[in-house]
């Protein structure tokens, strides 16, 4: 399979008063054409920052890609100026933010805020233009869009300008966009909308699309597969069914548990003890070995490497190891490994 | 990645005796200590802060570092050039120079003695250009004021005025008295605003509303007015340029304190203080007050440096104290009298309130920036 | 919006009615009178002149009189200059006011925010320092400090422009400097902090995504979005220029309504004392007024609720 994106050995660093804050600390995935990756993990678990780094969006000082490479059809986006940069962002490469009251300039109008990319992209005129974000606006779903356009960001609802926000990343066809928590600040009834929305242009364009958030039950919904970050790494990355329903590092367990479901109505829901790690200042060894209820003595001195599970499916968990001892997932994991009735479930990895 | 093998005694799970999960690992830090090492980190503020006290320290002992009287006149020794001994390459050597230009090079040597009086003994001349290259005779004199004089055993530091009065010691009296206004003025504005809007902001309703009101209509007067015709009716004076200063002074901080105090009413903390039982002592003392101190300090500190330029402002337009008293205006105000040939009597007093303003200035910027707590990482 | 207009026209008469019926009881409180100005006179002659000012009055009806004038733009007549109206001495000198004024308004608004920008875009750089460093410098010394170094560096050492008087645009280099120096400062001051804002705020990161370059960041997104509150910084500016009028026309002589001013707070010439107050005052007002009203303009969110 051809990949588009293929991220190795990232690390970002963000030089402070204090020190050197290692936010992503060697992230290795790729993405294949059409492919939507979830990543899933706690605030700070720099889960954004990987994504903004991959468009060199992170403020430089005091950020800084570090080492690493990230390779998108080929090309080294990590070794790119900003020159070069500027031509692959809303063209190639968009995205989707956070939080729509703010991510809209307040005073400009709707239509030429979409307009933009197309004209300094695809070299359109004025009218085409306006055509197009026609196309755009209806295409997500905003009604009456030659009125709307001539609009401000204040007339729209949160709803509505989110959608504004997805049209302006899907304005030039990107082969990739990323969504950083789309919908995280969006009352729950427009979550779904926003949601489907997403799906639906999923299945109307061919982008690949990684998708940030720290809600797995969006994540079932959308992606294809998910990789769990965890205080600057990917602790454990495979397909939605790997990690939903054979899941091998705690931490995911730990998220898993900590997702009310449906058929587990009368379980108590599983909180993660303890706070994330000051990156400042890493812990020796496995970061997550604090707040591990099955750490072992390893994971004090030794950070974990990624075990295989199986093809699609890769852990960093010492608990993979042979030496280890076997350990049983909480109640409410095993009920889920139960309920998928044929998952490779090879108890022990292969160290990769 | 580890490369080497990891031993196999070490899979084991960890024993855990208590949960060091929620362990803070910085050392915690109170609100004033916090603000107070991000001040002193901040350079600027620091020199600022270091220049106040110098200048503090100046304006309490510098008038009796030398025998002169503040009122002391003597026409005799009127306009002399400062003169401090080991200082004479920055100029201060008690001398006056003027170039002069003419056709010929004696012609611009008779002008340099004219304009000292001839007094030729006293009179160095240097010439920058004989006139032999077609451009006019240029001619530096150099005249030693205090030999000519006869008073070599003396050094006014910062020179005299035109009535003879050492400029050092005015400088210095007139940095006192300018001080002492401007203290003066804020402390009352800070009294008079933390109390207005305490009390428009603690009682609220009726009381706030119609407090309010008051304001409003006292904002809409310009405070150039309102100080111009006070003083016309009060008469200069110290305390009447205080209260002058005072009378639109003190609404600025009456809004800030109000401000602040309602909002952190209603604040999520001050609500979880409430309902987990504190008195509203308590609240007052750990939520308010800390809170609105900062603000309260950095108002002032800018407040400060306002009213020295008032001071002075009204010294230009006539307003200002009257005559034998010194301050900085009426310094820098007499100094303009004579600029063009006697620049240093305008010249000490304009450095001094400069450099109080900047100091001020900057150390209230730094202030500000020390107590912003959106600023806490 | 019109209601709004109107409503703070309301209040803008309310004020100037109680600054004038202030000023006018104040002034009855004043010793001077136009005999102060003029020498030994007999006493018909001084009943003469009192009639002429219309002080043989009651105080009420000088009050009504002197409000009834002031609707129609008569401010009086002046102790010092006989049988000159205040209306008349203050329009003759309005004009070298407003273009100190004028001129140090706009040079130093937009040098300051050129120096405002080049700090936000290069910040914590070498530039940054220097533009940040200019403008406390300018902040904190006061424009009569300015003026003096002008005055005997520039002007008397250098010799490039004129010290004092008004004869020329010549005249007017070292005043609107020493204006300008003011609005230099606060300007770039504001448009640092404001512009390095809106450039961390979220929809830069959206612009910054859509592949727009600096230029286009900084121009087309950000400026409009800093400027707005800029507007704010516009009125205790155009203030300060009127406080910073009245002493530098003194310093360089200049044929303005500060300078006579001042001349008349030293000859105690009250009529004209009280008719630039009012003028100041109105003019503070007005100010105020006037960009209130253009923050309506610039800001959308405010103009649409303004609107509905």
């Amino acid at each position: 399979m051809d990949k588009l994106l293929d991220v190795k050995n990232l690390h970002v660093s963000f030089d402070t008063y204090g020190g050197e804050v290692k936010a992503v600390r060697g992230v290795n995935f790729d993405l294949k054409k059409g492919e939507t990756l979830a990543i899933v993990g706690e605030s700070g678990s720099g889960k954004s920052v990987t994504t903004k780094a991959l468009m060199q969006l992170i403020p430089k000082p005091p950020g800084r890609i570090k080492e690493g490479e990230i390779l998108f059809e080929g090309r080294d986006l990590a070794k790119m100026n900003e020159k070069q940069m500027q031509k692959i962002r809303g063209k190639e490469i968009s995205m989707i933010f956070q939080d729509p009251m703010t991510s809209l300039n307040p005073t400009m109008k709707v239509g030429n805020q979409i307009m933009e990319g197309l004209i300094k992209h695809q070299k359109m005129n004025k009218s085409q233009a306006r055509k197009r974000v026609v196309e755009l606006l209806d295409l997500v779903g905003i009604p009456d869009p030659e009125n709307r356009m001539k609009q401000y960001p204040h007339q729209f609802s949160g709803g509505m300008r989110q959608r504004v926000v997805v049209a302006i990343a899907l304005a030039c066809n990107p082969k990739l966009l990323i969504a950083d928590e789309p919908t995280t600040a969006l009352d729950v009834t427009i979550q779904a909308q926003i949601l489907e929305l997403m799906k639906d242009i999923q299945k109307k364009t061919d982008s690949a699309t990684i998708f940030i958030t720290h809600d797995l039950g969006v994540v079932a919904n959308v992606a294809d597969r998910v990789a769990v970050m965890y205080a600057g790494k990917i602790v454990e990355i495979g397909t939605v069914d790997d990690i939903f329903y054979n899941p091998k590092h705690p931490y995911t367990w730990g998220l898993l548990g900590s997702m009310p479901s449906l058929d587990s109505a009368d379980e108590e829901l599983y909180a993660i003890p303890g706070s994330p790690p000051d990156l400042l200042d890493p812990p020796k060894g496995d970061a997550f070995a604090a707040r591990n209820e099955y750490a072992l003595q390893i994971d004090l001195e030794q950070e974990p490497p990624m075990f295989k599970v199986s093809d699609t499916h890769y852990a960093a968990t010492w608990l993979l190891h042979e030496h280890a001892p076997d350990i049983e997932p909480p109640a409410s994991i095993k009920k889920r490994m139960e309920g998928m009735a044929n998952t490779s479930s090879e108890s022990k990895g292969e160290r990769v | 990645m580890e490369n080497h093998k990891p031993s196999k005694d070490l899979f084991v799970p960890v024993e855990r005796t208590d949960n060091d999960s929620e362990k803070i690992n910085r050392p915690s830090l109170s609100f004033w200590q916090d603000s107070f090492i991000r001040l002193r980190k901040n350079v600027g503020a620091m020199i600022g802060l270091f220049v106040l006290i110098a200048l503090g320290v100046m304006a309490i002992f510098g008038p009796y570092m030398n025998s002169y009287g503040e009122f002391e006149q003597d026409l005799s020794r009127a306009k002399m050039p400062p003169k401090v001994e080991g200082l004479g390459w920055l100029g201060m050597d008690g001398t006056l120079s003027s170039v002069q230009t003419a056709d010929t090079l004696e012609k611009a040597e008779q002008k340099a003695y004219m304009r000292f009086n001839n007094q030729e003994e006293f009179i160095t001349l240097q010439t920058l250009n004989d006139g032999s290259n077609g451009q006019p005779a240029e001619v530096e004199a150099e005249y030693d004021v205090y030999a000519a004089k006869g008073m070599e055993d003396q050094s006014f530091w910062f020179g005299t005025d035109g009535l003879g009065r050492d400029l050092w010691t005015r400088t210095w009296m007139g940095t006192r008295i300018s001080l002492y206004i401007a203290l003066l003025a804020a402390t009352i504005d800070m009294i008079i605003g933390v109390a207005y809007g305490g009390i428009s902001a603690y009682y609220g309703g009726r009381v706030d509303n119609y407090m309010q009101r008051i304001i409003e209509i006292l904002v809409g007067i310009p405070n150039l007015v309102i100080v111009i015709l006070m003083i016309l009716i009060l008469e200069p004076g110290i305390l009447s340029i205080t209260i002058a200063l005072t009378i639109t002074g003190w609404i600025s901080m009456a809004r800030i304190v109000r401000g602040q105090v309602l909002k952190l009413k209603n604040q999520e903390f001050v609500l979880a203080s409430r309902t987990l039982g504190s008195k509203d002592n308590r609240i007052l003392r750990k939520h308010l007050v800390p809170n609105v101190l900062g603000l309260i300090i950095i108002n002032t500190m800018f407040t400060i440096p306002a009213a020295i330029f008032f001071e002075a402002f009204l010294s230009f337009i006539g307003l200002g104290l009257p005559t034998p008293i010194a301050s900085l205006g009426t310094l820098i105000d007499d100094g303009f009298k004579s600029l063009q040939i006697y620049p240093h009597i305008l010249l000490f007093p304009a450095i001094v309130i400069s450099l109080i303003m900047i100091a001020f200035n900057v150390l209230a910027d730094g202030l500000r920036d020390a107590f912003d707590p959106k600023m806490r990482e | 919006m019109t209601r709004y207009i109107l409503q703070r026209l309301g209040y803008m008469i309310i004020t100037m009615f109680l600054i004038a019926t202030f000023t006018f009881f104040l002034m009855k409180f004043l010793p001077g009178t136009p005999l102060s100005a003029a020498d030994k006179l007999s006493e018909e002659q001084q009943a003469v002149v009192l009639e002429k000012y219309g002080l043989n009055d009651p105080v009420p009806v000088q009050y009504f009189n002197y409000m009834v004038n002031l609707t129609q733009g008569d401010l009086g007549i002046s102790f010092q200059f006989d049988n000159r109206e205040v209306t008349t001495i203050i329009l003759e000198r309005i004009g070298p006011s407003m273009t100190l004024g004028f001129q140090a308004m706009v040079i130093g608004t937009i040098l300051g925010m050129l120096l405002g920008l080049i700090s936000a875009i290069y910040h914590n750089g070498f530039l940054d320092y220097g533009s940040t460093f200019i403008a406390v410098v300018g902040k904190s010394i006061p424009s009569f400090v300015f003026a003096g170094i002008l005055q005997y560096f520039v002007g008397v050492k250098l010799g490039w422009f004129p010290v004092a008087l008004w004869e020329g645009w010549e005249y007017t280099v070292l005043p609107t400097v020493a204006l300008a120096i003011f609005p230099i400062a606060i300007a770039a001051r504001f448009m640092r902090t404001e512009m390095l804002e809106v450039l961390g705020s979220d929809y830069i990161t959206t612009a910054r995504a859509k592949g727009v370059n600096k230029f286009g960041v900084v121009f087309k997104h950000g400026l409009r979005n800093a400027l707005i509150p800029l507007i704010t910084v516009l009125g205790p500016l155009a203030i300060g220029l009127m406080t910073g009028t009245l002493v530098i026309e003194n310093i360089f002589a200049v044929p303005g309504i500060g300078e006579q001013f001042v001349k008349a707070i030293n000859t105690n010439d009250f009529p004209i004392i009280m008719g630039t107050t009012l003028l100041i005052a109105f003019l503070f007002i007005f100010i105020i007024l006037v960009i209130d009203l253009l923050y309506g303009v610039i800001d959308p969110r405010i103009r649409l609720a303004e609107g509905e």
